[in-house]
């Protein structure tokens, strides 16, 4: 588990203005969106093969110009810029109503936990592949009989016969993009001995490694946004543990971190859509006062809450970039965005009231619907409450 | 881009704690209770600080510091529910009279540095409740804007101010030397009115919170009590509005803190079914979910505060306007959860006067109702945000 680390505040004034060079790299990040960002509505789902290929391409056209992971170095393909820039990128993509991030899974989340803990080989190997959409990750964590409780995990590795690398076996589930990824990190069991959170490694697998298949899932809009690994004896070398054989749960819990925490989820994704929110209760109010008048409060709170995750962003950003470090906070932070992203689509959906079943062009209904899975994965919200409880709060284990 | 305090700020946060912890205890709460008027040495130490004089000139005496800086202050008069009128004194009277310095002026803001001048200031959106006599209704006296109803004889028995001006629901007003308020004359010209104790009639209303010190103000204007007018005036109560909704939000911040400790260490030390209560999920997460609340709560907060010393300029506080209200909404729904949460979490102890909790809980639905509800608030963003399109 991180530790916590309070704030060690900078010995600078508070400024929340922008410096002239973050207002310039937000100017070039806007104009390059402008001319090259598709039209929106354009691309098919990201859950459909050809959806997942149109993304692959567009993903492409990012790398391409240096665009796709702009806070990695250089040398994997980034531009070395801070976190604050990060974030104004984030902002400017979102305004842009730029596509969803088909490899979101290996930039957002892997790439920074192989950051921490990757061999120079390993960064070398998988980052660039990475950064241009050439290979793209899903997430092999949760099984049939672990969720919630992770630790339950039975899916397991035992040394190959070469004594050069390990043959995995179980079932891995609920993998995103799992359908049609290149390569899958997860988390499989090494010591058969050792309880719980010990004895589990973080491997790298290739989905088209022997002895490895997927049954994709249908999700309930149909899609099939993610799917069921299975893996019987598939050989992965040693060069593919991240982070040390027996570590795979302190490894985990940096992913864990970035995908309660600042990476998965940058709130531009809310404050837009809440500015659309804004919009679609201004243009109800035109049309009908007595329809839009009684969710005047939600649309208030929908746009509040968006704002107030911005903020935190920043303020939690700001901690990091003066030595500080994201602890459970990042339980208290996801808990607020799942929960923001609902109530921004449930009020919009409200406003639309019988129009809004409709499924040709309905942003809304499609946000809510993806947005219904938000307080369950990346761990759910009960258990984020009980982390905030326990760890924030210093109530005793259950 | 740099959303954090400076080691100075935070220092000096510690070091006004330390005080408070030692001063201001939940005994020197219920003393307060009994005598909310009566003048304590912890003014004096607040003023020793600095903490009085904080956004006072430093020509007058004080430290000449914005928001950003009294934020943090704020917050822990909040912690501890400070009984002394700490925000109308620095967050909002000197920052009022600073704004026009004149002779007198002048003098009133060293008096507020030297800690020997507490001040109240009238909200004039406050109105009394619909089952008062005195309240404007269809067939009442006036009915004025403003919040101010013209003195007429009335069958109150607790008595009646005097003067030909009154300002409602003022906190503070019990045992404050120095008054500001607000009024409208015909034709919708307002003024700001600063008046010394001897030249205003109090008469106390009862408050829940008894350390509120809310009481009714009688007043008549004059030419030398006129602080600002017209224009000038207008802009002046604009700022109020702003600055009182941002300071309210502040104390808000740390009477949930406040609150959510009590209620974590309860279920911590209380044991039921032979283990503490905060094992249970059903208590765990009752508090998470007002932790949260409160952890997105504070860099609202900070930002409005931040915004507001940004705009200094009058009329041009469009950004830290609806920052304060987002601050207020925000402060007030997450203190309002955490009294929610932190009295089922104690259970019918938390139901009684001897438990400190009361203290904190009567303060916080004060506060989250005064200077406009989070409501209200919402209803004022929501406004500007359409005007904006």
């Amino acid at each position: 588990m991180e530790e916590e680390e309070w704030e060690q505040p900078l010995d600078e004034a508070m400024d929340l203005k922008f410096t002239d060079a973050q207002q310039a790299f937000r100017a070039e990040v806007r104009a390059w969106l402008h001319a090259h960002v598709p039209p929106v509505g354009t691309l098919p789902s990201l859950d459909t093969q050809t959806g997942f290929e149109a993304h692959r391409a567009w993903e492409h056209t990012l790398a391409a110009d240096r665009w796709s992971v702009v806070s990695w170095p250089e040398a994997y393909g980034g531009r070395g810029v801070g976190i604050i820039e990060w974030l104004i990128f984030e902002e400017e993509y979102w305004r842009a109503q730029a596509p969803l991030r088909v490899s979101q899974n290996g930039i957002f989340l892997l790439a920074p936990t192989m950051f921490t803990f990757g061999t120079d080989e390993q960064k070398n190997r998988f980052l660039p592949p990475m950064a241009s959409g050439d290979e793209i990750w899903c997430q092999g964590w949760s099984e049939p009989d672990a969720g919630s409780d992770l630790a339950g995990i039975r899916s397991r590795a035992v040394r190959a016969p070469g004594d050069d690398g390990w043959l995995l076996t179980g079932q891995k589930t609920w993998a995103s993009r799992g359908a049609y990824a290149e390569w899958c990190f997860g988390l499989f069991r090494t010591d058969p001995e050792a309880e719980r959170h010990r004895g589990l490694t973080y491997f790298l697998v290739q989905m088209r490694s022997p002895g490895v298949s997927v049954r994709p899932i249908p999700q309930l809009d149909g899609e099939t946004g993610f799917a069921e690994l299975f893996f019987e004896d598939v050989f992965v070398p040693d060069a593919q543990v991240l982070g040390g054989v027996g570590q795979g749960w302190n490894v985990a819990m940096a992913t864990a971190g970035s995908e309660r925490g600042l990476s998965l989820r940058s709130p531009a994704r809310y404050t837009e859509a809440a500015a659309l929110l804004v919009d679609l209760y201004a243009a109800t109010l035109a049309r009908d006062p007595t329809l839009a008048l009684p969710y005047a409060d939600a649309v208030a709170q929908a746009w509040m809450d968006a704002e107030a995750y911005r903020l935190n962003t920043y303020w939690t950003a700001s901690r990091v970039l003066a030595g500080g470090s994201v602890g459970a906070e990042a339980s208290a932070n996801k808990i607020h965005w799942s929960e923001t992203d609902l109530a921004i689509h449930r009020t919009a959906l409200a406003l639309l009231g019988s129009s809004g079943e409709r499924r040709d062009g309905n942003r809304w209904l499609d946000g809510y619907l993806f947005a219904l899975a938000g307080p369950i994965y990346a761990g759910t919200n009960e258990i984020q409450r009980n982390v905030v409880a326990e760890r924030l709060l210093g109530l005793p284990r259950g | 881009m740099r959303f954090s305090f400076t080691e100075q700020q935070i220092a000096f946060r510690d070091s006004l704690r330390q005080l408070l912890d030692k001063q201001c205890t939940p005994t020197d709460l219920r003393a307060a209770y009994e005598r909310p008027e009566a003048r304590t040495t912890r003014w004096a130490a607040l003023a020793d600080l600095g903490v009085v004089g904080m956004t006072v000139p430093d020509a007058h005496g004080g430290l000449g510091l914005g928001m950003t800086d009294l934020v943090l202050v704020l917050e822990e008069a909040g912690r501890v529910g400070l009984p002394e009128p700490l925000m109308e004194t620095t967050a909002l009277a000197a920052p009022l009279l600073a704004r026009a310095l004149t002779p007198r002026s002048s003098a009133l803001l060293t008096e507020i540095a030297s800690g020997s001048l507490t001040a109240a200031v009238a909200d004039h959106r406050a109105m009394p409740p619909p089952w008062a006599d005195d309240a404007p209704g269809p067939s009442s006296r006036g009915g004025k804007a403003g919040g101010n109803q013209p003195v007429g004889p009335r069958g109150d028995p607790g008595g009646s101010p005097t003067g030909s001006l009154r300002c409602e629901l003022v906190a503070g007003a019990q045992g404050a030397d120095l008054y500001l308020l607000p009024t409208t004359f015909s034709g919708g010209r307002p003024e700001l009115h600063a008046l010394r104790a001897e030249a205003v009639s109090v008469l106390p209303v009862a408050a829940l919170d008894p350390t509120r010190r809310l009481g009714t103000v009688g007043w008549d204007p004059t030419p030398s009590s006129l602080v600002a007018a017209g224009e000038e005036a207008h802009l002046a109560l604009a700022d109020l509005e702003v600055s009182a909704a941002l300071a309210t939000a502040a104390e808000l911040l740390g009477l949930a803190d406040r609150m959510i400790d009590l209620a974590s260490s309860y279920a911590r030390d209380r044991h039921q079914f032979g283990k503490p209560i905060g094992s249970f999920q059903a208590v765990k997460h009752l508090l998470a979910g007002a932790q949260v609340k409160l952890e997105f709560a504070r860099p609202a907060v900070y930002a409005a505060a931040w915004s507001l010393d940004e705009e200094r300029d009058p009329g041009s506080r469009e950004h830290s306007s609806r920052r304060a209200s987002l601050a207020k909404a925000y402060a007030a729904d997450a203190a309002t959860e955490a009294a929610r949460v932190a009295l089922q979490v104690h259970g019918a102890i938390g139901y009684t006067w001897e438990c400190d909790l009361q203290l904190f809980l009567k303060r916080t639905w004060a506060l989250a109702e005064a200077w406009g509800s989070a409501t209200d608030h919402r209803r004022r963003l929501l406004t500007s945000l359409i005007e904006e399109r």
